[in-house]
Order: C-alpha cells, then structure tokens, then sequence
C-alpha cells in the first residue's frame, strides 16, 4: 500500500497525514506541481491553507498540475481521501458535491466531535468504503466547514448513500445542512470530510478512531 | 555646532533626546543625515536598545548546563537530548494591539515564530498572554475580539498550534492592552544558527516578503512611547501580517538551513533592515554594506530611509557563501518566496547604505548598535495603593446569581469568582486556535495544568506555561514577581514536568518615572532570586515599557514562559479529578491571603502589600509533585491560584463532571479565618487528587499534605465553619462557562 499526499505551499496537516498513512503502508508527498503520481495506491489531499485560502478555501488549489493528476486518479477509480481544506479543495475540482461555507458562528472552532458513520448501499459496480458504524470521536478544526448544497440535492445525497459522516446531534461546529460532515462521490471512491482523522490515530493526542478511516480508504483501492 | 533644539526638531520628532542626537554627532564626528538619523532613532529607541532596562537585565541568571543558546540570540534554546534542542522566547506586540488588535496580534504571532525559526528551529507551539480593561467596556471587547481573530488567522493559517495562555481582565489595561506571544520550536543542534554575520565577502540574502511602506518607525512611534489620544492616527505604523507568506519562508528557510547552506539567519522584526543587518554585524564584529536599490518593493518611489526602517513582515536576513547564492536563491523558487542578493559582508566595522552604488549612510556598527547610552533608573516607591479601587461585588453577584441572591453568602461569592473573566474558563478563546496540528498535543488547553507536546525526536516530552498576574505585581512588584515564576513552576510539576528554562516579556510603564521604575527594578529582583534559588536559567525576552495612558501605569506585568521536559507525555497528569471515590488533599507550603486576591479586587479592598513566598519551600513541594505525578501516585494535580482553593475545587469538579465534599479545618487550625482558607491566594498550593494512602505518603522532606475530603457527588461541598457551602455543579459550571455570552455582548 503506497499513499500519496499532496503538499500545497500553505498545507498545514500533511506532515500529520503522511505519519496517519505511514501506520498503514507507505506514503510520500507529491509536491503540488507534480504531474505524475507514480504508482500510488491511494491520494490524501490533507488539510491547511492552500495558497493562503484568502480567495476561497481550495479556490486556487484546484488548478494545481497534482490536482489534475488526481482528477485523472479518481476517474480511474482511484481512492481519494480529502481532508479539512483537501474536503474544499475536492469540492472545488468537483470531484465532490457540494460547497463548504464560512462556519455559522464566523469564527474557527476547534473541538473533538462525535461522527455517526452512515450505513449505506454503494451503487451497483461502484467500489465504496467499508466502515463499522459505529461513532467516531475525531476533532474538527476549522473556519470554512458548514457544508452546504441546494436541498435537492441533498436529497438525492441522501437517496444515493452519498453522506459519510454526520455531526451527533448537538455537536454540529458549523451549522453544515443536515448535520452533515462528510461526503462520498457517486461511484463511491472520492471521500472528503471537515474532521481530522490523521488528527486521531495516536491515544497520546486523545483518539484512534481515525485509523478507521484510512483503513476504510485502503480497502477501496482497486 | 547644532541650532538650538525645538521640539519639531528631526531628532525630537524620532524620539531622541538633544543629549543622546549630541552623541550621535559625536560619534560620527559629524551631523547626522536624514538616512543616518533614521537608523540611529530607532536602534536607539528603547524597544531596540534597553536602554533603561539592560542594566537591570544583568542581574538575571543565564547559565546552566542545558542552555544550548542563551539572551542575545533571535530566541533562547535549551536541550532535550538525542542532539535536539528546544527553541522558545515570549515577546511583546502591545502598543500595535492597542491601535488595531487583530493586525497587531497576527503580527506578534508572526514575529515570535521567525525569531524561533531563525535558529533553524520548526515551530511546534504558541502560547499567548493577553491583558484587556473590565469586559463590561466595549473597548475592551473589541479589543479581546480583535485579538483572538488575529491570534487564530496568522496561528492556525500557519499551521502552529496554539497551546495554552491565559488572559486577564483588569482595569489598569484599559488604554494599554498587552498582547505577549510565546513560541517555542525544536531543532536539530547541527542545523542550528546564529544571528552573528561572518566571513568577509559573502552574500548577504534578503528572503520573502518585498518591502512596503507599512511599519514605518514601529519600534520608536509606538513601541518606545506612551499610547495617547489620536492613536489612531498611528495605524499606519502597525504592520499587516500574511501567515501564507511566512508559512512559505518558514519552510524555506528550515531547507536551506538542513542543506547547510546558511552562515547566520535573522528575521526582520521591529526597525526592519536596520536592526537586522547592524545587529547581525554587531554580533559577527564586522560591517555590512547593503545597496537599497536592489530590495525588492510594493513601492518603486521609496525613499532609502525608508527602505531601511520598513517594518514590511515577513521577511529574514541570511548571510550566505558567494559560491551557495545560486543554490539559495533555487530554493526559495522552489517556495515561491522571494530572494535577493542586497549586500555583503565587509571588514570595516561600518553599516554602509548604498543606493545604485552612492553611498547615502556610513555609520560605525559600534556607535549605531552598542553606542546608546544605558540609563540607571531613578525608582521611588510609591505610598500604597496607587491604581484605583471599586466595590462591584453585588453587581457581580447579581449578574453571575440571579438578582435575588445574597451577596453575602459565600455561594454568591464562588459563583461571582467563577464567573469573573479572569477566573472563568477560557474555552470560548482557545476554541478559536488550532490547538493539534503537528501530532504532538499530549494534552489540550484547559485539560491540564501546562500544555504538554511529545517531542519524539528525543524520545521525550515538554510541558510549557506561561504566567503573570499583574495585580498582585502591582501589589509587590517583588513577591508578585517571584510567585509568577512559582506558578509556572507548580504548573509544569502538575504535568510532571521538571523545568528547563524560563524566558520572560517585561511590561511596564513609563521607565523615566519613579514608580514604574520602582516596580521594574523591584520586578527583575524578584524574577533573578527566584530563577535562582529555583536554579532555572533565563534564555531569552523582552521589554516593554511606556506602557501607560493618560490614566497612568499597567499594573506592572513581567509575563514568564517555562519550559520543562518529561519523559513520557502520557505521565501528565490531568487538573480535572479523575475518579469518584478519590482522596482530595492539599500539598505545600500554601498560606492563603487575601491580599491581592481576587475577591479582594470584586470588593474594591486591594492595597499595597503581599506576603513573600517561601522559595525553598515550593521547590520541595515541586520535587515532591513532579515525582508523584511521574509515579502514578498523584491522579490529577492542579495548582491553587486566582479565586483561592475555592475556585480551584470548583475548576477540578467542574472540568471533571465530578463533584467533591471536602472540609477546610486544616487550614482553619492554620490560623487561617473561613474566608482566606475558601478565596484566599498565594503560592505553594497543589490541588491532588488520587488513592488516599498514595497521597499520605507525599509528605516528608519539610513537604505536609493535608487530606481535604473526596471526589463525590454532582455539588461542590465546602465545609468551612460559618462560611461552608454547596453549589451544585450545574449551577458553578454554567458560571466558569460565560466568558463567551460575556465577551459577545454586543452580539459579535
């Protein structure tokens, strides 16, 4: 199991995410202007600042030479596992549905959330990732993280199995639609999500149930 | 020689007196021009010279065996072993905060993570010490707004967590805010470099940001004078931040140092260019010579004076092998920050600015950076109690209990003191800093009594605090002093933390007037016989002075960072207590007052005293803590400090979710009356909680434990004679929990 983790110049999480993968395989980072993933198994696009966000969150990552590579990576069915700022940047590229909003309280919020796993039935021939359901105690972080989209669909996200993780009642950060705090694409292979589970892979730092997560992620892969 | 000075003289306007522009002239042998003049006011301004503080400075210990790099540097550096060491300095951004907090506070974040990673050292923490007037003032919450923003956009962008801090609510800083930022880092020691410029002839590299005209005369306009009416004017001397831009240099610099192919690095902070090169020169005893036309600009029309005074943020100086510039300037391409080759090393002992080649500037290193006059102070001590004074106790009382509650029962009195923005829980700011990124928080804000980071490099731990309450400074500049060094000190025990080093931002008033100079020279007494009877080495800080409005003085606040090592981050102990059933004991040498406590300040009773500290005594009480908490025999720790053992029962029990029965006859036997052993403040005091034969055994070695009572129930029960009382945990939580509603009130 090889991972890939993408460095934009303002990544602030990568470093975390690349030892968060190292406990499952090996991993390297791919310099943001790197056409050519070379063989890896899997893509993280970890969490910080691309660029300085001080567009959009994500806005400008999204034209970087990686981010086409990755683009190419999960239409080939490749896994993709966005995180926090690389949940924006997903949703920026399109690769995901939807758009992440400045937080309902305009402020950063940093605190450990409980994530209830939705149970779901993939697509017929659509790979997706396999979780135990139960919840998961991971911190979230961030400014930008109320997901939003129009009802419709939320909808057919809904119809289709495409939410991931919601916020337990009571605990939602940001005022995301729904309580929702992560998503799925259509075939099942592109996962992106506001929490941090590289930040919950050590019980010295307060939780493991972010192994989870990378090990559903290592179980998509073709 | 000089036409007779008037105060819209060059010099007078820059902030220098007619005796020290006399010297300048002096030692050039010749006025002084426009460019010159520039540089000499503000490497001569106090922010930049000390040059009523260095004198007192000298009385500070800075030896010790684990100093890897001691004052003098960007920051100081201790070691943790394994060939790593751990970089730290705390430094002030007062005066900017106060004019536009979120810029002023983002800047002082910037600035204090350059300074560490300087050294070659990756920053792994902040931690902040804020000081604001009373949160009913909208000034005041403006200002903590604006801070904490500020604080979180350049932190968290950067991707630095921020750790712990603390912040305190006091009328005296109502005009003058203090906004101090700690930063600490680990390095490789092999990768480490000195700020000192060496070897004739080489490059000397100017990296990221390009220079503006943002800043301009920082250091001597607002730094090194008194905040007054149409300080806002004075906006366009504060510096914008762009933590992107940094988060790029910060990496840069950190590969170019790792590549080896740095001689010295300094960061460009307060008088920009200037400070930086001639400093650089100082240390390396050599000259510089710098051509502005080759610094790249916002602003192509910019005058050469200032070029070299810009504040512009961002920006590092590095001194670099003719043969390595290519190699240097590749790497910062590779991170989109900017490299140019502005100057050389020179033999001459000169600071020489250049435009396209013509010299605009000559001066003598010597005379531009080591030349100021250093000024003894002329200190008196006041007669009492010279900061105001106001009863607000019932109206606090009404406001944390209910306007029906009787301000005389001791339960109004406890729920008042939660409630205090001072005393309160400070999760309402810290949840707005990213207090995890970088894997190494062992423990989070508020979760104990220091912020603990593993450093797996040197297969070990670190536990950090950052302390001072200004009041009870300002009620004994001396005893005040030494116990926020005892704080840190009981802090970093509590964590199981032996300490390391300490670094310190000393922020006072106007130093030319008696009583500030009095509670500064009283101050750095109190700070050199603590560190030393503690044998904690002083590797680096600031000074602040002229912080006063046209209502007078800060309360005197030397603000202290520790830093100190554990072996294993998971030994930290909580603060909260940790099982229902365990023992509560009371450790040290604890000797409750109420002189300069914070109920004292709630009934406006505060004056000019405060009993000293038994330095000794606490040093034991931390030895014995420290190996406690290590052993496993201590369960959860956490010191007695503002609100008394009241408040500090409270915080244990309400962190917890666990309530407590305890019984204060002990201290009663002490000779104290109910109301000192319930609120009353001082040092020595550790909260334990755990297996009550484990906590019985602590005492020995001149240590005594005394067994309070035990972890039981959803109510705070105190026993203590006529003052007892019960609050159930709802009830003193929902108080401890209002900074935020308190802090929001105008619906921000």
């Amino acid at each position: 199991m090889l991972w890939g983790v993408v460095q934009f110049p303002g990544s602030c999480d990568e470093r975390d995410a690349l030892h968060a993968c190292e406990l499952s395989g090996e991993a390297r980072l791919i310099w943001h202007e790197e056409r050519d993933l070379g063989g890896i198994d899997a893509v993280v696009v970890p969490g910080g600042f691309s660029y300085g966000d001080y567009l959009r969150a994500g806005a400008i990552a999204r034209f970087s030479p990686a981010m086409e590579a990755v683009t190419e990576f999960a239409a080939a069915g490749g896994p993709v596992l966005g995180i926090c700022n690389g949940f924006q940047v997903l949703c920026e590229t399109g690769l995901l549905p939807g758009a992440l909003l400045v937080n309902e309280g305009l402020r950063f919020a940093c605190r450990q959330v409980e994530l209830l796993v939705e149970r779901f039935s993939p697509p017929a021939g659509g790979k997706s990732f396999n979780l135990a359901g139960e919840p998961l105690s991971i911190p979230a972080k961030h400014g930008e993280g109320r997901y939003w989209a129009p009802e419709e669909m939320l909808d057919a996200l809904e119809a289709n199995g495409q939410v991931a993780f919601r916020y337990a009642p009571g605990q939602n950060p940001n005022g995301s639609a729904r309580d929702i705090a992560g998503v799925r694409n259509e075939a099942g292979n592109v996962l992106g999500l506001m929490p941090h589970p590289e930040h919950a892979v050590d019980a010295m730092t307060g939780s493991t149930d972010g192994l989870q997560i990378f090990d559903a992620v290592a179980g998509a892969r073709v | 020689m000089t036409a007779p000075a008037t105060d819209s003289s060059p010099h007078r306007e820059l902030g220098l007196t007619d005796a020290e522009y006399d010297l300048i002239v002096e030692k050039l042998g010749r006025e002084p021009n426009g460019v010159e003049l520039a540089m000499f006011s503000l490497l001569w301004s106090e922010h930049c010279a000390y040059k009523h503080s260095r004198k007192l400075l000298r009385r500070l210990p800075t030896e010790g065996e684990r100093v890897v790099m001691g004052p003098g540097e960007n920051a100081g550096a201790v070691d943790v072993g394994e060939g790593y060491a751990i970089a730290f300095k705390v430094e002030s951004h007062n005066h900017p905060s106060a004019v536009e907090p979120f810029q002023g506070a983002a800047t002082g974040v910037g600035g204090i993570l350059r300074d560490v990673f300087a050294l070659g050292a990756r920053p792994i923490a902040i931690l902040d010490s804020l000081r604001f007037g009373e949160l009913d003032s909208v000034r005041s919450r403006h200002l903590l707004d604006g801070a904490v923003r500020g604080i979180g956009h350049y932190g968290n962008s950067i991707g630095v967590p921020t750790v712990g801090g603390e912040i305190y609510f006091e009328e005296p800083y109502e005009h003058n805010c203090l906004v101090n930022a700690m930063c600490v880092g680990v390095a490789r020691q092999s990768e480490m470099v000195r700020a000192a410029a060496a070897g004739v002839g080489n490059a000397v590299v100017l990296m990221g940001a390009s220079t503006g005209r943002d800043g301009i005369g920082g250091a001597s306009v607002l730094a090194s004078a008194e905040l007054g009416d149409g300080d806002h004017a004075k906006r366009p001397t504060v510096q914008i931040g762009d933590p992107f831009e940094e988060s790029k240099l910060l990496e840069c610099c950190l590969e170019l140092l790792a590549k080896g192919l740095l001689v010295s690095l300094q960061d460009l902070g307060a008088a920009g260019l200037t400070s930086s090169a001639g400093e650089m020169a100082s240390a390396g005893r050599v000259g510089i010579e710098i051509d502005v036309a080759r610094v790249p600009l916002r602003e192509a029309d910019m005058e050469p004076f200032e070029i070299m005074v810009s504040e512009s943020q961002e920006r590092m100086l590095g001194v670099v092998k003719p043969a390595r510039v290519a190699e240097v300037i590749a790497v910062c391409e590779k991170w989109q920050t900017g490299a140019a080759e502005i100057g050389t090393v020179t033999d001459n002992g000169l600071v020489r600015v250049l435009r396209d080649g013509e010299v605009v500037g000559e001066m003598p290193v010597e005379a531009l950076v080591d030349g100021c006059p250093l000024y003894d102070l002329e200190p008196a001590e006041p007669e009492g109690w010279i900061y105001g004074n106001e009863d607000v106790l019932a109206a606090r009382v009404a406001a944390a209990a209910g306007a029906d509650a009787d301000p005389a029962a001791p339960e109004s009195a406890l729920l008042a003191l939660l409630a205090s923005p001072s005393v309160a829980s400070k999760r309402w700011a810290f949840e707005q800093y990213d207090s995890i990124v970088g894997s190494r928080t062992a423990r989070r804000p508020e979760s104990a009594d220091a912020a603990v980071l593993a450093i797996p490099e040197a297969d070990s731990a670190i536990a950090i605090s950052i302390d001072g309450n200004g009041r009870r400074v300002a009620c004994d500049p001396y005893s005040g002093t030494v116990e926020a060094v005892l704080e840190c000190a009981q802090n970093l025990a509590c964590a199981g933390a032996e300490p390391l080093g300490l670094t310190n931002c000393l922020n006072f008033g106007n130093p030319e007037k008696p009583v500030p100079a009095w509670q500064l020279d009283r101050s750095v007494q109190g700070l050199a016989d603590a560190c030393e009877a503690l044998g904690v080495p002083v590797v680096g800080g600031n000074v602040s002075l002229y912080n006063e409005g046209s209502e007078g003085p800060i309360y005197p606040t030397p603000v202290v960072g520790m830093v100190g090592e554990l072996p294993d981050p998971n030994l930290a102990a909580p603060s909260g207590f940790a099982r229902e059933g365990d023992a509560i004991a009371l450790l040290g040498p604890f000797e409750p007052s109420l002189q300069g406590s914070e109920l004292a300040k709630l009934r406006g009773e505060l004056d000019a005293g405060l009993s000293q500290p038994d330095v000794a005594a606490v040093a034991r009480a931390c030895a014995t803590v420290r190996e406690g908490v290590r052993s496993g025999k201590i369960a959860s720790a956490h010191d007695v400090s503002d609100g008394g053992l009241a408040c500090a029962l409270a915080e244990c029990a309400i962190g917890a979710g666990l309530g407590c029965q305890v019984d204060l006859q002990h201290l009663r036997e002490r000779g104290c009356s109910p109301e000192e052993a319930l609120f009353g403040e001082g040092s020595g005091g550790f909260l334990l909680s755990g297996e009550r034969e484990k906590l019985e055994a602590l005492a020995g070695d001149g240590v005594e434990v005394l067994l309070l009572g035990k972890v039981s129930g959803d109510a705070i029960e105190v026993a203590a004679g006529d003052r007892s009382l019960s609050l159930g945990l709802d009830v003193a939580g929902s108080a401890w929990r209002s900074l935020g509603p308190q802090a929001e009130a105008d619906g921000a």
